[in-house]
């Protein structure tokens, strides 16, 4: 009885500022809110889009400051900044600025690319020279670096709508690149049909996996979050240990840790020919997003979810399973993941290696975060992070910007999604509800 | 000292929620403030206390203009407020959470431990409060906790106590208690603000009542003003307390609840071999302090809880081992005690709230296919039929008032069909006028042949609507009685006094008794 009235509930935290904000609850409705309020919501203080889209761009420029400074020629530069101070704020724009025009045109696309494609003699020429490709190089990487963000991006953010935080990813994915790796160069088939049934195993690697870690939270209650970062680990080291023997996946005559190529039939057709890398793969991962938005807000499935997601109690007293739920979502976040492992073996890499996942398990928290766990927002943050990753090359190449950079931008940009506050204080904006100070307050200290 | 509020104005966006109030306490008075719920009280309360800036007023004290700008700065005025939820540290004594932020300190900052009880022994004798400083705040009950949040305050010099719908948690004889204590900080001088929504509290205890309705004073009364005209005060029109209600003509047994019995993991029994049938047609009120295994029953009659032993039959149909979607489908109606945590979705729109629990069922589901077109016509028609005040059906709805949320879940349970309802606490913090909502349609479903439990910690609502009245205390079922019993005799047995006549008689019906039902008619 005591614990009911001394501590605040935490499962209802924004019911409970709800309840005591101020006066907002009154009979006569709440205070007229007129369409140019509406806007000024959504466009100024609308709490995620506008915040999110201020994180990118305080990101960028600190990622800017932070190429700019150090860079031996722009410290040189600064060092006479009293004699040149002109020449040193200029090395420093022109590092910064140049690093992200490099990674612009190795990602969306390069003037010098289109220039060269028009003194082409005729359109033959042009698309048989590898010249029309040249200009769609960039953004075909862009897709296929997206790819298996978006898919693994997608693992993270249905458990995400259910109140599931799925760490576990990387698991997922591994799960899912074994299955599809082994059929990939284990079995013969004809040649569509090895690539459906390599997809589909991936999906049931990486389902299973999934389905693991719900079975242990709906049976014994075991916090996701804990299992799923153990079961990283432990896919990681089976990797390890699959590839290390040649009678179980490693390929035969070498000593490294690699599996055998899988078989031509396997690989996923690409869509516009041989020489841009773009695949069937980054099809695959819009028609998941499509589904899963279909599933989260068209199925009874999805309203599920959600209710779990949104008030787990509320949804045990209307009768839902929310044990069986969680099972379910798990299985299915598993299958996205093993879908994305799938993509990268099936589609680019076409070998199984000791670090093949790298570090999409990771990465797909990061795209789910900053597409607000919507299928739409995790297609876009996954095109966004695949730019970046398709750009980076090419800016190291011409400008000497390590790649890290990219991460570092990544690291930012996650930073600021994850501290809205921070964001809104530095560009003052107003808290989202209109008593936002008083349902703080009274939330600090009536609830 | 005297306190004096002068054109206080507080608003939140566009909403004014205080409006140029106009308060003054006079020393050695107890001064009421008496509305209802979103009528600025708390707001107002939070103001004076320093957690709100007011946008326009000042606060005078002794004839002097002051500013708050922390609890800390009202605190070291002499301001003291005991909040509606208490801020205790569970785990710490008594002592230890009094002496809480204003620690003395022997040498070596070494804690005055044996200074701070004496302290405490000494406020809590002069002023009879009588509360062990040595005793571990978890283990407290409710009333004692409060308490040791007044020593809180006195300890801090308060000569202007604020209480917060204090006697919301408590028991008839833990409210006598306070009272006693609140009379007899009177007599030695200090001043107290009591909120409440509580007409007949207030009459009781106020020495001056001031109404407050929708951010306005609206009047202030003698504590001598009539019950119904202090109601139609807060409300603004005229109100009807009782509930006007029939006879009530018992069908069948529909609710048959045989020897329940529900165990905690820890193993504490919380509902113990609990019996009890309710028939069409009837209201069954289960009386009770709160946490004395009401919560618990109605979670194990919805399948929440797993029963450790007994038998619940619906109709004849066995629903003992039934998962909770398999109880609504088999007819109950749930309304449930916490609507925020327990029977909304916060975030979900109201037409999705209205399916809560029918999603999964034609018109609304074919397939796994959301029929969103029949949700959509579903909460309109609802949302015209109870009444739900709200700007459209797709709003969030966390962001209707309590009142409307209950109308909400009302609309969603009984738009089902149904044989039994099951209501906890159904009007809790809720305004008059909900509450006259909620009891209409509560006996509206007696009337249409619903078998009806309520549970409910207020005495005043189990008289209006119980046919037929159940005292639980600590887990079990102390009698069973007609709503014409005193409410002394329902005390007793809220504290635990027994029934001279245990046993199955006691828990046979007597549809016959209740003839003279209190405001029958009016």
């Amino acid at each position: 009885m005591s614990d009911q009235v001394n501590s605040p509930d935490p499962a209802t935290p924004e019911t409970k500022a709800a309840k005591a904000g101020p006066d907002q609850a009154d009979d006569r409705g709440r205070p007229a809110y007129g369409l140019g309020q509406a806007f000024r919501d959504t466009i100024l203080e609308g709490r995620t889009v506008t915040i999110t889209v201020l994180a990118f761009i305080t990101a960028f420029v600190i990622g800017g400051l932070l190429n700019a400074f150090t860079n031996t020629t722009v410290l040189h530069a600064w060092g006479n900044f009293f004699s040149a101070p002109g020449h040193a704020i200029a090395a420093a724009w022109d590092t910064a600025v140049g690093a992200y025009v490099e990674m612009f045109e190795g990602s969306i696309v390069n003037p010098h690319t289109v220039a060269a494609l028009f003194q082409q003699a005729s359109i033959g020429a042009a698309i048989h020279d590898g010249y029309l490709a040249a200009v769609f190089n960039p953004l075909s990487e862009t897709c296929v670096q997206a790819t298996p963000l978006i898919l693994a991006g997608l693992a993270v953010a249905l458990p995400y709508r259910a109140g599931l935080f799925n760490i576990g990813a990387q698991s997922q994915f591994i799960g899912g690149i074994i299955v599809a790796t082994f059929l990939g160069y284990g079995v013969s088939l004809p040649p569509f049909v090895h690539v459906v049934v390599c997809v589909i195993g991936g999906f049931v690697g990486g389902a299973a996996i999934g389905w693991i870690v719900g079975e242990l939270k709906a049976r014994t209650g075991a916090h996701e979050v804990i299992t799923t970062i153990m079961a990283n680990y432990i896919m990681q080291y089976f990797l390890a240990y699959l590839l290390s023997f040649g009678y179980l996946m490693q390929a035969p005559h070498t000593t490294d840790e690699i599996t055998a190529a899988i078989a031509g039939n396997a690989h996923l057709p690409h869509l516009f020919g041989p020489s841009l890398r773009i695949n069937a793969g980054f099809l695959i991962a819009l028609a998941c997003a499509a589904g899963l938005w279909w599933l989260l807000t068209r199925t009874t499935t999805g309203f599920e979810f959600r209710s779990i997601g949104r008030n787990p109690s509320a949804a045990r007293v209307a009768g839902i399973n929310v044990e069986r739920n969680w099972v379910l979502v798990m299985l299915l976040a598993g299958g996205l993941a093993g879908l994305s492992g799938a993509a990268v073996v099936q589609g680019t890499d076409f070998t199984l290696n000791f670090q093949s996942y790298g570090t999409y398990g990771i990465d797909a928290i990061t795209v789910a975060l900053l597409g607000f766990g919507r299928p739409l927002g995790v297609v876009l943050a996954g095109l966004l992070f695949g730019a970046m990753k398709a750009g980076a090359p090419l800016m190291q190449a011409a400008t000497g910007t390590p790649v890290d950079m990219v991460q570092v931008l990544e690291a930012v940009i996650v930073l600021f999604v994850a501290a809205p506050l921070l964001i809104r204080a530095m560009f003052r904006l107003r808290a989202a509800r209109g008593g936002g100070v008083g349902g703080v307050m009274s939330r600090g200290w009536n609830a | 000292m005297e306190l004096e509020l002068k054109g206080i104005t507080k608003r939140f966006g566009s909403l004014v929620a205080n409006d140029r109030i106009n308060l003054s306490v006079a020393p050695g008075q107890v001064h009421a403030l008496l509305g209802e719920n979103g009528a600025g009280k708390t707001t107002l309360m939070n103001v004076l206390y320093g957690l709100l800036q007011p946008d326009e007023g000042t606060i005078l004290l002794d004839g002097k203009a002051t500013r708050f700008h922390s609890p800390k700065d009202a605190i070291s005025a002499g301001i003291g407020m005991v909040h509606q939820h208490f801020m205790l540290v569970p785990v710490f004594t008594v002592a230890e959470n009094v002496t809480l932020g204003i620690e003395e300190t022997r040498r070596l900052g070494l804690l005055d431990r044996r200074k701070t009880r004496r302290d405490v022994l000494e406020l809590s004798h002069r002023y009879g409060l009588e509360v062990d400083p040595d005793a571990l705040v978890e283990n407290l009950p409710v009333g004692i906790q409060q308490r040791v949040e007044i020593v809180k305050a006195l300890v801090r010099e308060a000569t202007v106590l604020i209480l917060d719908e204090p006697t919301s948690v408590l028991t008839p004889a833990e409210t006598n208690d306070l009272f006693r204590i609140i009379r007899r900080l009177k007599d030695s001088g200090t001043s107290i603000v009591f909120i409440s929504h509580k007409l007949k509290e207030v009459q009781s205890i106020a020495d001056t009542i001031t109404v407050l309705r929708r951010g306005q004073v609206v009047g202030e009364r003698p504590p001598s003003a009539t019950e119904d005209e202090l109601a139609s005060l807060m409300v603004g029109r005229n109100v009807q307390l009782r509930v006007s209600k029939t006879a009530a003509k018992p069908g069948e047994v529909v609710l048959d609840v045989a020897d329940l019995t529900v165990a905690h993991q820890t193993g504490r029994v919380s509902v113990n071999g609990v019996s009890f049938q309710v028939r069409a047609g009837e209201i069954l009120g289960v009386a009770g302090v709160q946490g004395n295994g009401q919560t618990e029953l109605c979670e194990a009659l919805m399948g929440l809880l797993p029963t450790v032993a007994g038998q619940v039959t619906l109709d004849g149909h066995d629903l003992t081992r039934a998962t909770p979607a398999q109880r609504l489908r088999a007819g109950v109606a749930y309304v449930p005690e916490d609507r925020q945590a327990d029977g909304l979705v916060g975030d979900f729109s109201v037409a999705d709230n209205m399916v809560l629990d029918t999603y999964n069922t034609p018109p609304f589901a074919s397939g796994i296919n959301l029929n969103l077109r029949a949700i959509a016509a579903n909460a309109a028609e609802r949302v015209q039929e109870f009444d739900v005040r709200t700007t459209s059906t797709s709003t969030p709805v966390s962001t209707l008032s309590g009142g409307n949320q209950q109308k909400v879940i009302l609309a969603r349970e009984l738009g089902r069909a149904h044989k039994v309802l099951i209501a906890s606490q159904p009007t809790r913090g809720l305004d008059v006028g909900s509450i006259e909502f909620v009891h209409r349609r509560i006996v509206q479903q007696r009337d249409e042949g619903v078998a009806v439990l309520i549970v409910s910690a207020e005495l005043d609502e189990i008289y209006s609507l119980a046919d037929r009245i159940a005292v639980m205390y600590e887990g079990r079922i102390t009698g069973f009685r007609a709503p014409t019993v005193p409410a002394e005799e329902l005390g007793r047995l809220m504290a635990g006094g027994s029934d001279e006549t245990p046993g199955p008689s006691g828990a046979e019906p007597a549809p016959s008794a209740p003839t003279a039902i209190p405001g029958a008619g009016t």
